[in-house]
């Protein structure tokens, strides 16, 4: 069977499932029996100077009858007393030993306050930090949070000030609340430090009540700016990842993959994508922590099936198959194809391709079911129909070549070959 | 022996409970709701005979605008709320339903359908609203489903509606006719005022045509004249013994049934109801329903060639009913004037009939069942003799149209009384069409 081991820059965890910096970490309580239900690790609650938080706190967007497709937050860093979480994290990791133990930190904005923030949670047993450049909202009114991560020039200030002092492996974790994650990245690579995280939350507005006319999270007839995260971030997150592991510098450091990770599938996306261990915090806000026990295992069948025998084997191997648009080979071409025997006749294929693509599908009427087929001819390959057909493997794309070589864009204009064929 | 009062009133209201129960919550609503599809060119709506906008109505509750599914749903049937609790939807949208074809349970269209129109009626959401009187008046004979869509639509177009009905209530035989434990006597007015909620329908009970007034009376007095009289009773057996006490009319039975409360109705301790249609189905669940000991269906052909969906057959037969296929009514024996028992000559199946169904010969052999009470549900009669009367073409009773009118000038028709007797969805579907042909017939007079 294959092995889920983890070995973050010599943290050790049985499994490259942590729970990401969050309610789910912030006491003895819910990281006991995190450690008790499987999680390989945790990124312990951000700590900091004392703050105060307010009700309520969290929205949510759902979607066609699913709860939380996107989850948002108006909480700030852990609003526990300091010395309570320090002795907290003592006893747990004499419990887990085992177990990756990270602290989250986000200092005041002064050399002193992390010194100190360090030393504390180093003595209390920390394995690792992760610096929380990332919190878009509270933290960033006071200078820290993303405030720190909007900035490369602040943030490699601020890991210099981290590594002047820390002795354990520094993770730092980006926001996405920027165009392009990798100056901050980069910044924080040559500030020190040793790995990088991402994604933490994205600013959001997730609704308005349309009785009260007040957007949620509601305080007090008021609500503000919140930290989208959950289903609906994972393609950014994993676009943001793409970029980190793609770039010659950031590259060089391991990377821990958050964001809208929900499942074993999720997960092996994101390590295909460059990351080695992953966080999670919505999909366990959401189950509980019981979630780990199919993503251990999921992963692991899916491992043996590949024949991949650590995840070593995997990390990273689809980084290289993202180019850039002008690299595809324009002579590659697929048309959509339906097995009439799986079809049940609902028609969604149609109109969608009908209404908004290349009216490429005929429809022959009947009573009460309609017959559907494609007009090879028109079909540009553009998917829609198999993404909108309920009946999985119903509309299969077929590989058909316009040429076998391969040319992309700039040759074909350097060739002064016609443009548009459609 | 034949009694009344056999059960409980607990009993009764158990045995007649709803047998398609609504939606519990709005959370159950929307995860059936969600499950839909929303397919276009939907094969649900070309087999709901008045073509309600299906999965329209089905989105609009995910969407939280239940005013607007309720509107979708009316705009095509405004008898929307009474077809949900009583179409075979099995034959229907439902049977239609894409999921039949991953071998899935299809939507349940009726269940969602109950539960807009509910909220709309129980909130009294009149959500059409009437044009402006365009003066011209047009008469409408018969209260049931055909009739009140009719008026519906053409009083929306400024139409003046006068309905004369025979009966001091209206909705028809959804009213008298169909088994109690679908719709309820009070949900049948509820309904019948919901539709009259819209204005411009004035509905004159207790009048019969052909008693109390006349067609010409109507055509003198009318731009035109709608005929929705629906089908009378059921067909005679004509052997010998029907006259004995304990032979009665499954319209009849069920009139009562609807009209008179449960704890009045006379059953016996055993029943045979004769036919295998939809009537014969709610006679002889409502009898078994009522506290009869035994209830057996009997027909003359096989349960291949039987009139009612297997649904409703199998409805039966959870309530216990037997069956008794290939058997023939021969005569009725009685003693003291009283049913004692039913011969049936024993059949078999010979070569396709006019209708394409094979035609039961005689095999010379018979059974006899020892029952009690005899109910006969083999199809009803129409009024032949009233609508020959005014010299309206008819085929053995069933009202000749074309485009929905009649041979007699002015005078349109539609529902039961022109199909024989269908679905209450179909004669909302005919009242519609005769409103549009009467509309554009008054348009050009
Ligand atoms: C026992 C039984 C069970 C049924 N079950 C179902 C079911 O489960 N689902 C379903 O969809 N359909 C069912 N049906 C069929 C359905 O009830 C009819 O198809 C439908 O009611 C027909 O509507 P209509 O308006 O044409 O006629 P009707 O409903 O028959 O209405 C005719 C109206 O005209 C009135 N009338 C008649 N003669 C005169 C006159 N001379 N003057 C004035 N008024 C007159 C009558 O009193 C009545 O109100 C059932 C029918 C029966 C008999
Ligand atoms: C309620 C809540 C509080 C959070 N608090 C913190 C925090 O204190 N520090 C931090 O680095 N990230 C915090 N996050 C961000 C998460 O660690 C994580 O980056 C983000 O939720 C994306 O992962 P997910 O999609 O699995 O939830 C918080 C998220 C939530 C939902
Ligand atoms: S692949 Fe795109 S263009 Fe081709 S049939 Fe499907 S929707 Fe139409
Ligand atoms: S979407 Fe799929 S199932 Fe629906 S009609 Fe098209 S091919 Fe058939
Ligand atoms: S066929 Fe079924 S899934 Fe499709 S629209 Fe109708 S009810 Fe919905």
């Amino acid at each position: 069977m294959a092995s889920l081991e983890t070995n973050f820059l010599g943290i050790k965890s049985p499994n490259p499932f942590w729970l990401a910096s969050a309610p789910p970490t912030d006491k003895k309580i819910n990281v006991l029996r995190a450690y008790e239900a499987g999680w390989g690790g945790v990124v312990w609650k951000t700590l900091g100077s004392q703050v105060k938080n307010v009700s309520s706190r969290y929205s949510a967007v759902d979607y066609h009858g699913s709860r939380i497709m996107g989850f948002n937050n108006i909480e700030l860093i852990s609003d526990r007393p300091l010395d309570i979480n320090l002795k907290e994290i003592t006893e747990v990791v004499k419990l887990f030993p085992d177990r990756a133990m990270i602290v989250s930190l986000m200092a005041d904005n002064n050399r002193e306050s992390w010194h100190e923030l360090i030393k504390k949670c180093e003595d209390a047993g920390a394995m690792g930090f992760e610096l929380n450049f990332g919190c878009p909202h509270g933290m960033t009114e006071r200078g820290m949070g993303a405030a720190v991560g909007q900035d490369p020039h602040i943030a490699k200030m601020v890991v210099e000030w981290v590594m002047e002092k820390a002795t354990i492996p520094v993770i730092t974790k980006l926001t996405p609340n920027v165009h392009s994650v990798v100056p901050t990245g980069r910044a924080a690579v040559e500030g020190g430090t040793n790995a990088l995280s991402l994604i933490n939350t994205i600013q959001s507005v997730t609704g308005i009540d349309l009785d009260t006319l007040v957007p949620n999270p509601y305080v007090a007839g008021k609500s503000v700016f919140g930290g989208y995260c959950g289903p609906a971030v994972k393609p950014i997150a994993l676009k943001f990842l793409t970029t980190i592991s793609q770039d010659e510098l950031t590259s060089k450091v391991p990377i821990s993959g958050i964001g809208g990770i929900s499942t074993w599938k999720d997960a092996v996306e994101f390590m295909l994508l460059g990351a080695t261990s992953v966080q999670v915090c919505t999909a366990a806000m959401k189950h509980g922590f019981r979630i780990v026990e199919d993503m251990c295992e999921g992963m692991s069948n899916w491992m043996d099936e590949k024949g991949f025998k650590t995840i070593n084997d995997f990390i990273g191997k689809s980084v290289e198959k993202i180019t850039h648009w002008e690299d595809l080979d324009i002579n590659y071409h697929h048309i959509a194809k339906i097995n009439q025997d799986a079809c049940i006749h609902c028609g969604l294929c149609y109109i969608a391709c009908e209404d908004t693509s290349h009216q490429s599908i005929n429809i022959q009427q009947g009573n009460p079911y309609n017959t559907y087929t494609i007009k090879e001819d028109e079909c540009v390959g553009c998917n829609l129909c198999k993404l909108v057909c309920p009946v999985a493997e119903c509309i299969t794309m077929e590989e058909h070549r316009v040429a076998p070589d391969y040319i992309n864009w700039k040759m074909w204009q350097a060739e002064g070959r016609a443009l548009n064929d459609h | 022996m034949i009694q009344n009062n056999r059960l409980t009133e607990t009993q009764y209201q158990q045995n007649f409970a709803d047998i398609h129960p609504p939606f519990e919550t709005t959370d159950a609503a929307l995860t059936e709701a969600n499950r839909c599809l929303f397919c276009y060119d939907a094969p649900c709506t070309k087999l709901c005979p008045t073509s309600i906008n299906i999965p329209k109505f089905i989105k609009q509750i995910t969407t939280d605008n239940i005013k607007g599914s309720a509107h979708t749903i009316f705009q095509s049937n405004i008898m929307g709320a009474g077809c949900s609790k009583v179409c075979p939807v099995e034959k229907l949208c439902e049977g239609a339903c894409v999921y039949n074809n991953m071998d899935e349970t299809p939507i349940h269209i009726a269940k969602l359908q109950r539960y807009s129109t509910e909220i709309a009626m129980k909130n009294n959401w009149q959500l059409f609203e009437r044009k402006q009187s365009t003066g011209k008046k047009v008469a409408i004979v018969g209260a049931g489903p055909a009739g009140l869509s009719c008026a519906h639509v053409l009083s929306i177009e400024g139409v003046d509606v006068t309905i004369y009905e025979k009966e001091s209530k209206g909705g028809g035989l959804m009213t008298y006719g169909i088994a109690a434990y679908k719709v309820t006597p009070q949900f049948c007015e509820d309904e019948v005022n919901y539709i009259l909620g819209v204005g411009g329908i004035d509905v004159k009970y207790n009048q019969e045509l052909g008693k109390n007034i006349s067609l010409e009376e109507l055509q003198r007095n009318y731009d035109a004249v709608y005929l929705s009289i629906g089908v009378g009773l059921a067909n005679k057996l004509n052997i010998p013994g029907e006259n004995l006490e304990g032979v009665e009319d499954a319209i009849e039975f069920i009139y009562n049934l609807r009209d008179k409360g449960y704890s009045s109705i006379k059953v016996g301790d055993r029943v045979a109801v004769i036919g295998m249609g939809m009537t014969a189905i709610d006679a002889a669940t409502q009898a078994k329903r009522l506290g009869s000991n035994e209830v057996t269906m009997v027909y003359r052909r096989t349960e291949a060639e039987k009139n009612c969906t297997q649904h409703e057959l199998d409805i039966a037969r959870l309530d216990g009913c037997a069956t008794l296929w290939l058997a023939a009514p021969k005569e009725i024996v009685g003693k003291n004037g009283k049913v004692k028992a039913l011969v049936c000559d024993v059949m078999k199946l010979g070569e396709p009939d006019a209708k394409g169904k094979p035609a039961p010969i005689a095999t010379g052999e018979t059974v006899t069942l020892d029952v009690d009470m005899v109910i006969k549900a083999t199809g009803q009669n129409p009024f032949e003799q009233l609508v020959s009367s005014y010299g309206i073409n008819n085929n053995r009773g069933k009202i000749n149209i074309v485009n929905n009118v009649t041979n007699i000038d002015k005078v349109f028709a539609g529902g039961d009384c022109v199909n024989g007797g269908k679905e209450v969805v179909d004669a909302v579907q005919a009242g519609k069409d005769g409103a549009s042909a009467i509309l554009k017939f008054m348009l050009n007079n």
